[in-house]
């Protein structure tokens, strides 16, 4: 076979065009992509805010942030968030206050107790626990959780906001624990041999040695657990109940922030009502706070991050 | 003279000791906490709904009997949904990736990027939802449709999918771009023909995991306004839609017992795809960790 040479060079010459238009349109398509990004925190910050003003047209601001009714519906309808705010607290303290022992603990356990084989087997069913679905979860608190509550409780209503609070704590458990783990495998184990040699326990190099050591990576942790726990709406949509009220009793029937705007989208508020507009004002709430949740946590992992 | 009290020793070392051995029990329970909610979830799950799982499950529309009710048009949605949402993401995800990791040069534009990515994360589901309904529902025109959801989707899941390939990026050993670079190839030519195809399983595994993600998430779809009683299968990117967990939320949210029932059958079908996808991750992964 004979090869021409001449036809391969021009081929060759007549690629260059589209190769070294690819060179440059390369990166420009990269860049697109990442602005994508960009956009749409963009795109989220804009529509909550623009919907918001025209909710705060209609309704004032100082009766939205101070009032303490949240009635969106009928003809004397009342748009104060405190409410909601309380809900949304209430479900957060009850799945802390699960989470954040049992989180720790485990972590602990995985980082300063458990043998490799232990850990092998756990960490994977963690992993398993941190994907299973928020509606299953939901589903799991009421109709087992619940009505195992109210074995013990036995007034308690179908609704209320122990039952999702506890179940919500259990979905952060995996985060909180693998997070903390993550702090705690990172102190260097000289640390460990060193407080080892002056003759501690492994309980007391655990907690007096590692756990401090590790605590800004640790307390970054529950505060991304705090931050999920606000922003958890399926389970509370579930299983928390239809009705906003300013209570600090775990065993009302409440409503949190998600809760209520998944309740409107899924009802007939017509859109251009104040009711529809007020999702975004009651979104716009709980972007706030988680951002604020993120920031806060990044910056206490940065900022009190011991380096060894 | 004795200077030491051999009797408060033995006293003080006996309470550390058994309050080491104490506490270590405690950790041990707090971390079996999760095997044993699993346990529990998973039988009671599958105790109520295996008996509704069957053939006409799978195969009937949604309805008002519970002998009746099945997950067709779910199933369908859920696939149409994943089937759109895996080139976007993909597509968006592994770009941003490739640009940060090997055209972005270190500078303010590039880390607002990444400072941006990682609170996109942390932003919830439901805020997405607002944006999709807002933005892709009303603004585009796009109506209630699957593509309405997929984009929405794809912008969720966007985050982890972007830091997932970044991290598949960087695993490739340094030279592999120098020999790349030393037998004349240029920039493209290495991230094309080098990068990517050392990259790609990691980055599969990661898209994999994220659109496992996906199919299980509810509120975003709710608010964009997927239905929860069709009886017809999506026949474009246009057509109004149902998945799985919204069909589980609207049995879960009946009162009749007989649905929450159903509910766990179709729990069954959703744990079944989540499991499958992610054991397919896993294979990937184990054998993606083999090279270099």
């Amino acid at each position: 076979m004979v090869v021409n040479v001449r036809n391969m060079m021009k081929n060759k010459k007549s690629n260059e065009f589209l190769l070294r238009f690819l060179e440059k349109a390369a990166p420009a398509f990269f860049l697109l992509c990442a602005v994508i990004s960009i956009l749409t925190t963009i795109g989220i910050v804009l529509t909550l805010v623009v919907e918001t003003i025209t909710f705060f047209n209609r309704v004032p601001f100082m009766e939205f942030i101070t009032g303490t009714k949240w009635w969106p519906f009928g003809k004397n309808a009342s748009y104060g968030i405190l409410p909601l705010i309380s809900g949304t607290l209430l479900i957060t303290v009850v799945a802390m206050m699960v989470a954040i022992p049992v989180g720790l603990a485990s972590a602990i356990y995985l980082s300063e107790f458990a043998s490799f084989r232990v850990r092998k087997v756990v960490k994977p069913i963690l992993e398993v626990l941190a994907g299973i679905p928020t509606i299953v979860y939901g589903f799991f608190a009421l109709t087992f959780v619940t009505p195992m509550l109210q074995v013990v409780i036995s007034d308690l209503p179908i609704f209320n906001a122990l039952s999702p609070g506890i179940v919500v704590g259990i979905m952060i458990i995996p985060m909180i624990a693998s997070l903390s783990e993550d702090a705690m495998s990172s102190v260097p184990s000289t640390i460990r041999e060193g407080a080892f040699a002056m003759g501690s326990t492994r309980l007391e190099v655990a907690l007096k040695v590692v756990v401090p050591a590790a605590l800004s990576g640790i307390i970054a942790s529950f505060v991304l657990g705090v931050s999920r726990a606000i922003g958890e709406t399926m389970i509370v949509s579930v299983a928390a109940g239809s009705t906003p009220k300013l209570t600090t009793d775990v065993t009302d029937s409440i409503q949190t922030m998600t809760g209520y705007i998944v309740q409107v989208t899924l009802g007939d508020a017509s859109y251009g009502s104040t009711t529809y507009y007020s999702i975004y004002a009651v979104g716009m709430t709980l972007f706030v706070f988680t951002l604020l949740m993120n920031l806060l946590s990044q910056f206490i992992s940065r900022r009190f991050k011991e380096d060894y | 003279m004795n200077l030491v009290d051999k009797q408060v020793v033995q006293t003080r070392m006996n309470k550390r000791i058994v309050s080491n051995k104490v506490m270590r029990q405690l950790f041990f329970l707090a971390a079996i906490f999760g095997i044993v909610v699993l346990t529990v979830l998973l039988y009671r799950i599958f105790s109520e709904g295996l008996p509704y799982l069957d053939w006409a499950f799978l195969t009937n529309f949604a309805s008002r009997f519970p002998e009746e009710a099945g997950i067709k048009a779910a199933i369908a949605g859920s696939l149409w949904l994943m089937t759109v949402t895996a080139p976007i993401s993909l597509v968006l995800g592994v770009g941003t990736a490739i640009y940060l990791e090997e055209y972005a040069k270190e500078n303010r534009f590039t880390r607002f990027i990444r400072m941006n990515i990682s609170n996109l994360a942390g932003v919830p589901s439901v805020v997405f939802g607002l944006l999709g309904l807002t933005v892709f529902v009303r603004l585009m025109e796009m109506g209630r449709s699957i593509m309405a959801g997929s984009l929405t989707m794809s912008l969720l899941i966007l985050p982890i999918i972007v830091v997932s390939s970044q991290e598949a990026i960087r695993a490739i050993p340094k030279n592999q771009y120098e020999a790349s670079y030393a037998m004349g190839a240029t920039r493209w030519q290495t991230i094309r023909r080098v990068v990517l195809p050392a990259a790609i399983l990691g980055i599969l595994t990661g898209g994999i995991l994220a659109l496992s993600r996906a199919i299980g998430e509810t509120a975003p779809l709710l608010m964009i306004g997927a239905l929860s009683f069709i009886a017809y299968l999506p026949e474009n990117i246009w057509s109004g839609f149902t998945v799985l967990p919204i069909q589980i939320f609207n049995w879960t949210g009946r009162p009749q017992e007989e649905f929450h029932l159903v509910a766990s059958a179709g729990i069954i079908v959703l744990l079944v795809i989540l499991v499958l996808m992610n054991s397919v991750a896993v294979f990937i992964r184990n054998k993606f960790s083999k090279r270099f």
